[in-house]
């Protein structure tokens, strides 16, 4: 087996020296009943890697792939041009087959990328401090909300009806275990935010208010104003960003006073990948740094004066506080961390807002050119690079419709609100820069048909 | 023991600390020191070319007009800046990596490709479900195979990693208890348990008492059946220990919670010593996480992305979380929200967005494949000859606790007994650096003082294991003997011990210039 060094040789000549007859002696702690013979029954036996790349590219090809075609998915997950440098460097065997940085000397290329990290997510979301990430969006902003928790020893947490559902969802789960109350609802087909009525909304027992942005429907808002009402009742101001590339072109949540900003970086360097791995960006002002979840990369020096780096404040996390950790977080998404950190060096500043502007104007030239479609109209009064459409008709059986002429035309809200009759003919469309004008020509025609 | 090269650095050879002479880079030939991108990089700077020119954008008192500050490289220097970085981390790639519970197996270049196929890599979650149909299937074979490995019901593939995975099954109990009208508060916990574990059951609002461990390393079973009663909603228990012994008892404790109306939670981080060879659902386990990251080989990228998928029970299964994959003749389909009421009813809901880490079941599934079942029973085997072998060739040397209780599995446990006055375990993690190793895990299972454990994994030949013993002897010896220059090893790694006490007290977080 091409994995496996040792030889039979050297199998017999390890048994004899740890003084074991045979392999089954080292096992002999397994209770009978739970002994096998031979190898588990009913599974296929080893396979040579010819046979598994044919096997595995098979599978690959029963996929509509994204790129194959016009592609206008986002709702949390948004397809954008990555470098080829980016994933080069990502398989460099130093950071691919590496460890959690436990031993500093002998890992600073992570620690030093990580504190690179952390300082490209505080800039980008205008906060104080980042941590080195966490699994994903979602379980960021259930952290968010359980570290406002503590933050605040009030449990009741507002979220804002244009949060992604299943956000939502994540955090309803765990509010169910945790006693924590969560004040939510669906979003309703407006072009304004439910922000205003938010701040109205927020009472002594408030611990946050969580808003998206931009949010599920694609709409912005200033949150300024939210984030005075949070300031002046005690609560804390929790911003969700799942298109992290919008704030090459908006201001930034932090910028307009949320306390703690979390994200989904995956539209930067990562990929769509079905669903993971991602990576979560959790960012909050400096005075909250000591109830963050998960690893924090710190800058220190060594024996000899250098400069160096370190995991740090470990005294908040598991492998030391256990059952009063603030986070029960261990793995995170560290190599997802690196390929947004190369990406984002790779854009820098310039390249960011050049991108965002881009996305921005094409998404502008998309809606402007769906909304010509025959009773389809336009939601949204602002948007960066989703929009909602509202159909004369279901949402979901057009997509269906859509993608038998080739086209994946977006996320229709039936799909993300199944309960919820009032969004049904609602149609989220993300335009990004891999979108081409045939691509918008394409959609638009399609959808003309379908709707005829 | 014969070295691999034996005419190479040996540690009396130089024992007074680096060589002191300096350059004007601050560079040693191959060993190139790499300022920070903020001190290299320019907000001007793009590495990337656009196709068009934009107008201006209209977004009034939204616009974000402040400088963001964000650092851009051209694409020349962002490939140097990251690869010089890359040379500053030990890996797998360059050698022995026994970081005892971890795993640090080779990982298949083959699984990087298969992940990278388009059918994977460029889908998106949302698609409709008649165009991701190998995408679900991808997910639907590496479920099986989970399950029959496991002997176990069911399986919940969305967990992110171990620690999401543990919540994912510490929530399935709390979701059975309630279906049965029970409000039972208090998981179990063996002292020995990993730090996730504790911190699991807190996060979900359990009260965690510990488990006492009987002399030879494992659980009294006759202490942890004193304790059961209606208040206990189950144990959390690690199988093979963090002492790398299999929990003989297991299955007399499985039946025992059962009896008393508990559920066995059983961390799988060490599946590897097991896997194709034990089966846990025979052994009355109700749930477990696999690690695919460390059992499969999915690769630990400098810590993280993971994958934790959560093997279930009958008696679990139905509240296992959405979204997840069934199979209707031939063709794959998703229970998510709206179809779950008639499909899946008492699930507990849905813990991530999206349906877990696609990027890791195909390198999982790769990896699962090319062994067979019959290559996976191999794979146990030889990881636990392996470790057997370094617990015999170095308990003459370093204190082994349990060296009496029978073989170990996967991973052999020292202490530091035995050591000299003022050298700790800490100093022969950082000699074993000078050696060109990964330092084994260190302070961990808490249960031992200065614990070391180290698991070499199945991927390293006899030839590395001989060579790593005769090191770690050395460096065992050189501790026992009061060897000043151990105290400040490392003294050829990119950077000398670090200051840990002044980064925790003076954070430096981000980059302030």
């Amino acid at each position: 087996m091409r994995y496996l060094p040792l030889t039979p040789d050297d199998r017999a000549a390890m048994l004899a020296a740890v003084g074991a007859a045979s392999i089954d002696d080292l096992f002999a702690d397994v209770p009978a009943e739970a002994r096998l013979s031979g190898p588990i029954p009913g599974l296929p036996m080893h396979a040579s890697e010819l046979a598994v790349e044919r096997h595995m590219a098979a599978l690959s090809r029963q996929s509509r792939v994204a790129g194959d075609g016009p592609f206008f998915l986002g709702a949390g997950a948004y397809r954008h041009h990555v470098p080829a440098s980016v994933d080069h460097l990502i398989q460099r065997g130093e950071f691919l087959t590496a460890y959690t940085p436990y031993q500093p000397e002998i890992a600073q290329g992570t620690l030093q990328m990580l504190f690179e990290f952390q300082s490209q997510v505080a800039r980008l979301f205008g906060t104080d401090v980042a941590n080195a990430s966490m699994y994903d969006g979602s379980t960021a902003c259930w952290e968010a909300i359980v570290m406002a928790r503590r933050i605040t020893r009030r449990g009741k947490a507002l979220l804002s009806t244009g949060l992604h559902p299943h956000y939502r969802s994540v955090a309803r789960t765990m509010a169910t275990y945790t006693g924590d109350t969560l004040v939510d609802g669906d979003p309703t087909l407006e072009p304004g935010t439910d922000w205003a009525a938010l701040s109205r909304a927020i009472d002594k027992d408030t611990s946050c208010v969580v808003v998206q942005y931009p949010d599920i429907l694609g709409r912005i808002d200033d949150m300024s104003a939210l984030a005075e009402a949070c300031q002046a009742a005690g609560a804390l101001l929790i911003a969700v960003v799942t298109e992290p590339v919008a704030l090459g072109l908006i201001k930034a949540p932090g910028e307009m006073g949320a306390d703690i900003v979390v994200g989904e970086g995956q539209a930067i360097g990562v990929g769509l990948q079905f669903g993971g791995p991602y990576v979560g960006l959790f960012a909050c002002k400096s005075k909250y740094v000591r109830q963050m979840p998960g690893r924090l990369c710190g800058e220190t020096v060594d024996a000899n004066g250098k400069r160096g780096f370190v995991l740090t404040l470990s005294t908040r996390e598991q492998h030391i506080r256990r059952e009063k950790a603030t986070s029960n977080i261990c793995t995170n998404s560290g190599l997802c961390a690196l390929a947004f950190s190369i990406h984002m060096t790779l854009l820098g500043e310039a390249g960011l807002r050049r991108l965002a502007a881009i996305n921005h104007q094409r998404a502008k030239a998309a809606a402007t050119e769906l909304a010509k479609v025959p009773g389809v109209s336009l939601l949204n009064a602002a948007f960066f690079n989703e929009f909602t459409l509202v159909l004369p008709t279901e949402a979901r059986p057009v997509i269906h419709r859509l993608a038998e002429k080739g086209i994946l035309g977006g996320v229709s809200l039936g799909r993300l609100y199944p309960d919820n009759d009032a969004l049904a003919n609602g149609l989220a469309v993300a335009v990004t820069e891999t979108v081409t004008e045939d691509d918008i020509a394409a959609f638009a025609a399609a959808l003309k048909e379908v709707l005829a | 023991m014969t070295a691999l090269n034996p005419a190479g650095w040996r540690p009396e050879m130089n024992a007074g600390g680096a060589d002191d002479s300096t350059t004007f880079t601050g560079n040693r030939a191959l060993m190139l020191e790499e300022p920070l991108l903020f001190e290299i990089g320019s907000t001007e700077t793009t590495g990337v070319d656009f196709d068009e020119d934009v107008a201006a954008a209209d977004l009034g008192p939204l616009a974000r007009s402040a400088p963001i500050g964000l650092p851009g490289l051209s694409e020349s220097e962002t490939v140097r800046h990251y690869t010089r970085l890359s040379r500053q981390n030990y890996a797998i790639d360059l050698g022995l990596f026994p970081l005892g519970s971890c795993t640090m197996k080779h990982n298949p270049r083959l699984n990087e490709k298969v992940a990278r196929m388009p059918g994977f890599a460029d889908v998106h979650p949302l698609q409709p479900q008649e165009t991701v149909q190998g995408a679900y299937a991808v997910i639907h074979e590496l479920a099986e195979w989970l399950v029959t490995l496991t002997g176990m019901h069911a399986v919940a593939m969305s967990p992110k990693a171990g620690a999401h995975g543990e919540l994912c099954g510490v929530l399935c109990i709390k979701a059975a208890l309630a279906a049965r009208g029970e409000d039972r508060r208090v998981l179990l916990v063996p002292e020995s348990a990993h730090g996730t574990n504790p911190a699991t059951a807190a996060f979900a609002g359990f009260t965690v008492e510990d488990i006492p461990a009987n002399a030879e390393g494992r659980v009294d079973l006759a202490a942890l059946e004193e304790r059961l009663g209606p208040d206990v909603a189950g144990v959390m228990i690690t199988n093979p220990n963090t002492c790398g012994l299999f929990e003989r008892d297991l299955k007399a404790i499985s039946d025992a919670v059962h009896a008393a109306g508990g559920y066995i939670y059983c961390d799988g981080a060490n599946f590897n010593a097991i896997v194709g060879r034990v089966r846990p659902g025979d052994l009355g386990v109700d749930a477990m996480h696999i690690n695919l990251h460390k059992t499969f080989s999915t690769p630990h990228g400098g810590g993280g992305p993971g994958s934790g998928p959560v093997v279930l029970s009958a008696a679990l299964a139905p509240f296992a979380p959405l979204p997840f994959v069934t199979k209707d003749g031939d063709r794959f389909r998703l229970i998510e929200e709206e179809n779950a009421g008639e499909a899946h009813p008492d699930s507990f809901g849905r813990m991530t967005a999206f349906h877990g880490q696609m990027g890791m079941f195909t390198r999982a599934l790769a990896y699962i494949l090319s062994h067979g079942a019959d290559g996976l029973k191999q794979v146990s085997e030889d990881a636990v000859i392996n470790a057997n072998y370094v617990l015999r060739s170095l308990e003459d040397v370093l204190e082994a606790p349990f060296a009496a209780s029978g073989p170990c599995m996967h991973e052999a446990l020292f202490s530091d007994k035995g050591l000299a006055e003022g050298f700790s375990t800490l100093d022969i993690a950082k000699g074993l650096i000078d050696e060109g190793y990964h330092p084994m895990t260190v302070y961990f299972p808490l249960v031992v003082h200065g614990a070391m454990l180290i698991e070499p994994t199945e991927t390293e030949s006899k030839a590395v294991l001989d060579q790593f013993i005769g090191a770690l002897r050395s460096i065992a010896l050189r501790a026992k003997n009061g060897d000043p220059a151990l105290k400040s090893a490392p003294h050829f790694a990119p950077r000398a011990r670090l200051d840990e006490t002044l980064a925790a007290r003076k954070p430096v977080l981000r980059w302030e210039g």
